[in-house]
Formats: structure tokens, C-alpha cells, sequence
């Protein structure tokens, strides 16, 4: 007879074979409708766990009432926040689409999305291009700027990176990542590295496939104002990579980790389809001048999925700029982080590694019985939203997930595996 | 005036038992303190809040993982300052870290990570949770000593059948002492390595005979502690087999002892079988136990001192060096035993009743009466001041002798008694200087008309606290040392009327 | 190594985790054995009832 722990530490070897063993690829940037064929009209992806509109954050519902007029479905934010308290819009969450989105995390058909593909598994994932800092849709921005920029993303930017990745063939994430570790990104608050290895990467196709040199100086000089442009392509690729990881029967690995501004959601592989959700918790961090935590919005956002695959919080070793950024402590402290991490993980990634921790690789496979068994929660770098819409982003900082999610998840398992 | 009682409770908070109590202890001696206590939250701690009378309010929502802070003072003020006092304890400066460059790993499985070797988890964590902790070693593949005590005897019966079946070892529960290839643990004392191996129920008795050895320039090659239930009928001797079989192959080992108290029959048959197909000789010592049928290559002692007398492959002398400065005034007719050590204490009264003297004992050997109730007086009383009633809720009486040296001066009150038997056990985890405390109790009295005072001293020369310095304080007391825990409780008895 | 991992135990000073007390990690760091010392706290933060479940769940 196999003992519930036997078949637990089987199916998590499983769980992390898969993980490693994904190969995600940067193909293409293609509309969401076609991207995602289920992604109908008047429908809007959200970041989180499922929510409805009565229980949405100020920001959020700044970005529905913002995408619906850009998506041409309201006249005007006034009609736009009238019709989604009448429940003119169909709310679900980005995860049950193969998508993922930063902060609010709007996805819709009218918009682009960028495609990691999984080679190993053949699965894709989504994820819309980085607006940038300041005002911005992620952050609950919704006005006539904010929304020509979407346009501007759509119409002219989205296009051109499309046919530039479609002739160099895609961009390999995994040595990319490998390479942004070393160069001191952890892909979440940090991803000045990753950003210049996809602009020089793409820059080439970019001007072989250009309509004109205006295009493509716009294209360029987008990226590279943009230290947190490859976030988006971060998050795409952690979805391609922990999708094939959902449902191993016993497993006990967290297959994606998000927050709505709500509520905090985990799932785990061997729980299915079910989310764990608890109240999500305030960042701790560091505001920019002028800004306290009197103004921060609670905790918002799919990015949480960059975690899950062990990098973020789980990886700040590798990012000490970022330990003081997020106001988590000294640099020199940022190891101690990763460390922790890797107290309630399954694994280490042999192709992540980090220089400081002599080529240790960065902590995988995040398992709810070690995360309950030492309460040590999943440490996740954040941007601090300002709670009034429209107004961006005010600081940085670290937010744990909340522990209730995982045991809530620990008692589902042993449930399902006849263990009480 | 009115006696009031302040509560805190730190959720999320833990330090372990010693350093709480060692907190305690200090805030409880501040001025108009009547009783402190810091407790982790488990709900035996809380039980014994309860029955201290010293939970109420916030402490009663306490759960494990959160720590009690609880005075008592003469008046709210005292209180107070008491519950100040606690604060700037705990959140003052720590003890020093023990480290592995730095990194403190928070679970078993980020320790073997750091420590892929590891073999050994030495488990001293509350009851309530060493067993799940043992759990998750055994199955990692490490050998555990759980030095915890209150561990459910049915979890010991699971523990030991799981590390059974996966051929591990499980010293323990309340396994106080262990010596694996001349590395001591928890409560040890320094010995030369060398032939002799010893397993044991009990901490004290492992220490007595380890260091008598070591002072008859002898050697230990392991001595296996296995917890005082091993041979208990529903363990059935799992781990004293276990470390038995592995005496006997072990190439270090030329000479294998046993000490315990006397198990079931059926437990004692199956343990003797197993033995007499032993190529290496076998001392068994029984603690309180009737001469026995022994195979061949077993020889029965009496006590601790004739089993490392016999384990040098000495014989045992018929009578043993008398002392001709014990006697008593009239009417002091009874003697008190006040121990810290269980298998010392057992020891003892088998001496009691082999001299035909009644003895009345909380931890009764065979043969002796069950004591009704610690303020008995007018009969040969002998105390383990180290059983589960008289700890739970406090420090040992080897970390922390003041509860038991307080008994001593209360005996040496009692004008029914004529001695006082006591032991000291030093060595590593003990405490700093046990004579120095004892000393200072029997001082209290004037010597002109108190009780003899009889005592020995377990430990060696080697120990941090040198036992022949703590000879010399306790004589300097006048406190006659006898050389082993056998002969004082022999001078007890001769001082109560014994004939050897 | 032998066939018996009580043997092995035996064979050579124990490489130790200690989870408690933590004096007995500095005695052990004294005599020159290796040692990880635990920071230990109750698991799933002193729950029984979780803890009990972890317990058949975890290793």
C-alpha cells in the first residue's frame, strides 16, 4: 500500500519534472480574440481569483469602466461603471483563459496579446504588452491618454513586435531568464536585464520588418523606456510553464498564485480546478516622495505567477538592488529571502541559478505542506497601486500570501486523498 | 492588598522551554511576585496554567504556536512591572546563535538540505510535538534521540515500529542521555572511549555507569539511551533489541550492559534470549529486580556500581568499604531520599530492601510501597524529584536543583529524620555548579543536631564541573560523599539501622 | 558502509540536527561535531489539528 505521503512526494516529482522540463518560447503578439477564441464581446478578464463588481478595488474598477469605453461597449466612464453595476459585462479571471495579466490585469478581445508557447508541452499562454510606468490601465488609469495608448499598442506597437518575432522565429525564454538572473533581475520588480536582452534580440527583426522608420523608432524607443517591459513577457511564460502542471492527482505543488485586490488566490495541482482564496494582504514597502500607505491599494495582480516558478521574491539573491527597492532590507539580506524560499519549495531550477548562492538554483515547486508546516508564506516583490483609480503606481514593496490559502489547500488534499 | 493576576499573550512567538523558564524564574524573584510563567500555548501547558491558577483572560485563546506570559503579583502595580520585566527579557538581547554561516534553517527537511549527511535528530522540543518531529527524521532516514518528555505511549509504539521496519534507531522518549562513538549527548558525561557498551532505560543510570567506568579507567565505546517504556510490554524492548544487536556486531564493543528497571516477564524472556546468543559477555543490572535464571554469558547485578564493577571484569566484593562517621540522634529514625535522578532513586530503595527496611517511593521498585503524597513523613521516604508530576511545567532538577535542594532543607527541619540521601548528576546540560545550591540548603540548618546528610556525586573529573570540586564543596558542607550512588544509599541504610 | 544503517550510526561521530533546546547544539559545536541547529516553532503555527494532518502528509 502507498502511504499518502508516498504518493504526495511522487506526484511533486512529477509536478517538478514538468516545470523544468517546459520550454517556453516568445512566438508571437496576435489579437486576443484570436488568441483566445472563447474570449467573447463584453467579456472582461480580470487579474485574481473569481470577483464580482460589488467587491471590486477602486482600481480595478477604474480599469473595467477604462477598457470598456476603449473597447467601445460604453460611451463614457459614467456609462460604463452604470453598466457594470447592471452586470452588462461577463467578469472572469484571466487564469481560466490561458491568460495573465499585470495588476488589474485587463484582458479583451480587441486588445493584443503576446504568446509564450511551451514547446515541451505544446500549450500557450497569454499576456498583453507592458503600457509602462505612470498612468497606466494596470493600475486602475482609465482617461483619454491612458486609452490612446492602448490604441496606440494595438494599432501600430503589437503588429510590428507580431511580425518581428514571427521572423526571427521566437525568443527562447529559459536561457534568457538563465541570463537576466546573472545580470541581476528577478523578473518581477526588477526587469531592466530582461528588457535589454528582448531589445537587442528583437531590434534586428524589428527593422527588417518595420512598414517605416517612425514605426519602428516608436517600437524601439517604447522598449526601451520601459524598464518593466519584459514583466509581461515574464508572466506569459510562467503561466505556459506551470499550466501543464495542474492536476497530478496527490500533488502539492501551487500551480498559480494571483490576487484580484481582494482577495489572494492560490491553486495546486493536485486540487484541481479549485481556488483558495483568504483576504489579501497590504505590501510592505517603500512609497515614492509624496505617497503613504494612507493611499496604497491592498495587494493586486496575476504577476504572482513569476513566484510560482521561483522567481520574484524567490529569487531576490539574485536581484539585491531589488531588496532595497521594495524596502525588504539590506542588500546583503536579499539572500536570506531566496533561502527561505527555498525552506518551502520542492526543488532548485539547475538552469536558474544564482552567482551568490555559488550557482544555487533558484527555489521551485512551492509545496503547501512546507509552507504550513514552517508558516514561512511566499514572499512576493509588488508595485503598490495607488486604492483611488487612475493614479498608478506609488510605491514597491513585499506582500506575503496569506497562510489561511494554503492550509485551506493542505486540508483539501488530505481530504481528497482520504488522509483526516 | 489583593493578589492580582495580568495576562499577555505573543502570538506567533517561540523560544524554547529553558530559556522561558530561565524568564520565569528571574521575573518571579522580582519584588511582590508571587508566581510567573512564560508557556508556549500547548494545551498541556495550558492545563497547568489552569491548575496554577494563572490563566485567564487573552492566555485562555492561546494555541500552540503562541506564548503565555502570565504574573501573579501582590498588587496590580507588581504586576505590572513583572509583565515589564518579562518584555525586556524577551526582547533583549538573545543567546548566541549556533549557526552554519548564518543560516538558521526553520524545518527538518531545509536542515538536511544544508546538512545532507546528517544521521542524527536529537529532538528536545515540547512533548506535544516531538513526535511528529521523530516522524519526519525517521522517514528522511535519520536516527532520533527524542530527550522530550510527555510523548504518548502510543505514539512511541508507532515511532518505534515505523523506525523498526526502516531500520532506524529511536532513543527515547525522555532519553535524557547518550554516548554515540564518544560523542555525548544531551546529558552525558565526558568518558575515555573504549570497550564497554551500554544501554539503558534511564539517563542517570547510563551516567552512573559510564562514569564509574571512566573512573576506574575503563572506556565507553556508545552507550544507547532507549527511554524508560522501551521494555514495557506495549513496546516489547523495539529499540533496547535494537541497540542490543547492534552492541553486539559493533567492533568497538567487547562488553555489553543493561540497565533498566525490571521489565515484564515476557519482555525480560524475550530480551534474555536474545543475549544468550551473544558472543560478548552481557551484564544485566534490573534495577530492584529478585536474582534472575541468567543464560551463561549474563551476569545479574544488583546496582549500578556492581554493574560497572563487573563490566571491567572485576568481581564484586562481598561487602563494601564502610564509613564509621554516619550515625543518628534518637528519634531520627527514618531516612529521606531527595533524587534527580530516576534510576538513582530506584537504585536506592532496592538497596533499602534488600537491607529489609520498608521504603515508601513516588517511583516504587517492587517490593516497595506507593507514597500517598510528597509531605509524608515518619517513614524511609525515597523522592524522584525528576518524575513527570514534579517537572511538568519546570526545569529538571538537574538543569535547576533549587526545587529539590528546598525539599533537602525541609527535611533536615524534620526531627522523624535521621538522613538525607541525595545525588548529584553533572556533566554536559546539567547545571553550572549543583554542589554550590545543595550546600547552601543544608547550610540553612546548624549543623549541631540536623540529620546526616549522605550524597554522591555521578560524573568525572572531565566534566565542566569537575567532580572532584564538587566533592570537595559538599564535604567542606558537611555532607559525607560516598564514592558511588550504591554505597550512599548503603550509608542511608546502615544510618537507619541496616546491618550489611 | 554496512548493510545496517545502525551499524553506520555507530561507525562514526553523529552529524546531528538538533530541534529543541538549543544549548545542546553549542555543547555539540563544542566537541567538534557537526551540527544544524533548527529555528524550531510549532508547525502550522502550534494548529493540532493541521499539525496532525501535516504529520501523515509530510516527511
Amino acid at each position: 500500500m502507498t502511504s499518502a505521503f508516498q504518493k504526495i512526494e511522487e506526484a511533486n516529482a512529477e509536478a517538478v519534472d514538468r516545470m523544468l522540463s517546459g520550454d517556453p518560447v516568445l512566438v508571437d503578439v496576435v489579437p486576443a480574440a484570436q488568441a483566445i477564441p472563447n474570449l467573447r464581446d463584453r467579456m472582461i478578464l480580470h487579474a485574481g481569483p473569481m470577483i464580482e463588481w460589488e467587491h471590486m478595488c477602486g482600481p480595478m474598477r477604474g480599469a473595467i469602466t477604462g477598457i470598456a469605453v476603449f473597447e467601445g461597449w460604453a460611451a463614457d466612464l459614467a456609462e460604463a461603471e452604470r453598466m457594470s453595476a447592471a452586470g452588462a459585462f461577463d467578469f472572469w479571471p484571466n487564469h481560466d483563459f490561458d491568460a495573465v495579466g499585470p495588476m488589474t490585469g485587463m484582458t479583451t478581445a480587441g486588445q493584443f496579446v503576446m504568446v509564450v508557447e511551451n514547446r515541451a508541452f505544446g500549450n500557450r499562454a497569454y499576456c498583453t504588452v507592458n503600457e509602462g510606468l505612470g498612468k497606466v490601465m494596470r493600475f486602475g488609469g482609465n482617461d483619454a491618454e491612458v486609452r490612446s495608448r492602448l490604441a496606440w499598442l494595438r494599432d501600430e506597437f503589437a503588429p510590428a513586435m507580431g511580425r518581428a518575432l514571427r521572423l526571427s522565429n521566437g525568443i527562447a525564454l529559459k536561457p534568457l531568464v538563465a541570463r537576466g538572473l546573472t545580470m541581476g533581475d528577478e523578473m518581477h520588480q526588477r526587469n531592466a536585464a530582461g528588457t535589454g536582452l528582448v531589445l537587442r534580440a528583437l531590434a534586428p527583426a524589428l527593422a527588417a520588418t518595420a512598414r517605416n522608420s517612425g514605426t519602428l523608432s516608436r517600437a524601439l524607443s517604447f522598449i526601451a523606456g520601459n524598464d518593466q517591459f519584459f514583466l509581461n513577457i515574464a508572466m506569459a511564460m510562467g503561466k505556459a510553464i506551470m499550466d501543464p502542471v495542474r492536476g497530478i492527482e496527490a500533488s502539492s505543488v501551487v500551480t498559480a498564485m494571483t490576487r484580484n485586490g481582494t482577495d489572494f488566490g492560490i491553486r495546486v495541482s493536485g486540487t484541481g480546478d479549485a481556488w483558495f482564496t483568504a483576504p489579501v494582504e497590504m505590501p510592505e514597502g517603500l512609497y515614492f516622495p509624496g505617497y503613504t500607505e494612507d493611499d496604497a491599494n491592498p495587494d493586486m495582480g496575476d504577476s504572482t505567477i513569476v513566484e510560482t516558478i521561483g522567481l520574484g521574491g524567490f529569487a531576490m539573491a539574485a536581484a539585491p538592488a531589488v531588496a532595497g527597492f521594495v524596502g525588504a532590507g539590506a542588500a546583503s539580506e536579499a539572500v536570506e529571502f531566496t533561502r527561505r524560499m527555498g525552506e518551502i519549495s520542492c526543488a532548485s531550477n539547475p538552469e536558474w541559478t544564482i552567482p551568490i548562492l555559488d550557482y544555487v538554483g533558484v527555489p521551485t515547486g512551492i509545496d503547501v505542506r512546507l509552507v504550513v508546516e514552517t508558516g514561512l508564506a511566499p514572499t512576493i516583490n509588488t508595485g503598490i497601486a495607488h486604492k483611488n483609480p487612475g493614479i498608478g503606481q506609488v510605491g514597491a514593496g513585499v506582500v506575503r500570501a496569506p497562510l489561511a490559502c494554503f492550509e485551506q489547500a493542505l486540508r483539501a488534499l488530505a481530504a481528497r486523498l482520504g488522509v483526516s | 492588598m489583593s493578589r492580582a493576576l495580568l495576562t499577555r499573550l505573543r502570538k506567533g512567538f517561540h523560544l524554547d522551554s529553558v530559556a522561558l523558564m530561565r524568564i520565569a524564574r528571574t521575573v518571579s524573584e522580582l519584588d511582590g511576585i508571587e508566581d510567573a510563567a512564560l508557556m508556549m500555548g500547548t494545551s498541556t501547558n495550558l492545563e497547568i496554567l489552569a491548575d496554577a491558577g494563572l490563566l485567564d483572560g487573552e492566555g485562555k485563546t492561546a494555541q500552540g504556536g503562541d506564548l503565555v506570559i502570565a504574573i501573579a503579583g501582590m498588587d496590580s502595580d507588581a504586576a505590572a512591572r513583572g509583565l515589564a520585566g518579562a518584555d525586556a527579557l524577551l526582547d533583549g538581547p538573545g543567546d548566541i546563535a549556533v549557526t552554519n554561516n548564518g543560516w538558521r534553517p526553520r524545518s527538518l527537511r531545509g536542515a538536511v538540505t544544508v546538512m545532507p549527511e546528517a544521521n542524527l535528530a536529537l529532538i528536545s522540543v515540547p512533548g506535544d510535538f516531538a513526535a511528529a518531529e521523530a516522524r519526519k527524521a525517521i522517514r528522511r532516514g535519520l536516527h532520533v534521540m527524542i530527550f522530550s518528555d510527555n510523548v504518548s505511549l502510543a505514539d512511541e509504539v508507532d515511532l518505534k515500529r515505523e523506525a523498526q521496519a526502516l531500520r532506524r534507531l529511536v532513543m527515547g522518549p525522555d532519553c535524557g542521555t547518550a554516548i554515540i562513538a564518544g560523542v555525548p549527548l544531551a546529558f552525558a558525561n565526558r568518558v575515555p572511549r573504549g570497550g564497554i557498551g551500554i544501554v539503558g532505560a534511564s539517563g542517570t543510570g547510563i551516567q552512573e555507569v559510564s562514569s564509574l567506568i571512566a573512573r576506574h579507567y575503563g572506556g565507553v565505546s556508545h552507550a544507547i539511551g532507549v527511554g524508560g517504556r522501551d521494555l514495557h510490554s506495549e513496546v516489547g524492548g523495539i529499540s533496547t533489541l535494537m541497540a542490543l544487536d547492534a552492541l553486539d556486531r559493533d567492533v568497538a564493543t567487547q562488553h555489553v550492559v543493561l540497565i533498566s528497571k525490571p521489565p515484564p516477564c515476557g519482555v525480560a524472556k524475550i530480551v534474555l534470549e536474545r543475549v544468550s546468543r551473544f558472543t560478548k559477555p552481557v551484564t544485566i543490572c534490573f534495577v530492584g529486580a529478585g536474582e534472575m535464571d541468567m543464560p551463561a554469558n549474563v551476569h545479574q547485578v544488583r546496582t549500578l556500581r556492581d554493574a560497572a564493577i563487573t563490566s571491567l571484569g572485576q568481581s564484586v566484593p562481598a561487602s563494601h568499604p564502610q564509613v564509621s562517621v554516619i550515625g543518628t540522634r534518637e528519634h531520627q529514625t527514618y531516612s529521606r531520599g531527595l533524587f534527580m535522578g530516576g534510576t538513582l532513586a530506584a537504585e536506592a530503595q532496592a538497596v533499602f530492601l534488600a537491607a529489609g527496611l520498608p521504603i515508601s517511593s513516588n517511583v516504587p521498585v517492587p517490593g516497595a510501597e506507593v507514597m500517598n503524597g510528597a509531605k509524608e513523613t515518619g517513614r524511609n521516604l525515597i523522592l524522584d524529584l525528576g518524575a513527570d508530576a514534579f517537572t511538568k511545567g519546570r526545569p529538571h532538577p538537574m538543569i535547576d536543583p533549587v526545587a529539590r535542594d528546598a525539599a533537602v532543607t525541609e527535611a533536615l527541619r524534620d526531627d522523624t529524620v535521621g538522613v538525607v540521601l541525595v545525588d548529584l548528576v553533572v556533566g554536559h546540560g546539567a547545571h553550572p555548579n549543583p554542589a554550590q545550591s545543595l550546600a547552601e540548603a543544608v547550610a540553612i540548618i546548624p549543623e549541631a543536631g540536623r540529620p546526616v546528610v549522605v550524597a554522591s556525586v555521578t560524573g568525572t573529573d572531565a566534566d565542566p564541573q569537575v567532580r572532584s570540586i564538587q566533592v570537595a564543596t559538599l564535604e567542606a558542607a558537611g555532607i559525607s560523599v560516598a564514592p558511588t550512588s550504591a554505597d550512599a544509599a548503603e550509608w542511608a541504610a546502615r544510618a537507619v539501622g541496616a546491618k550489611f | 558502509m554496512s548493510d545496517d544503517p545502525v551499524i553506520d550510526l555507530l561507525n562514526t561521530p553523529p552529524k546531528v540536527v538538533n530541534i529543541g533546546l538549543e544549548g545542546f547544539a553549542r555543547d555539540l559545536q563544542d566537541e567538534g561535531v557537526k551540527v544544524v541547529h533548527l529555528e524550531w516553532r510549532p508547525p502550522a503555527g502550534g494548529d493540532p489539528e493541521l499539525a496532525r494532518l501535516l504529520s501523515k502528509l509530510e516527511a
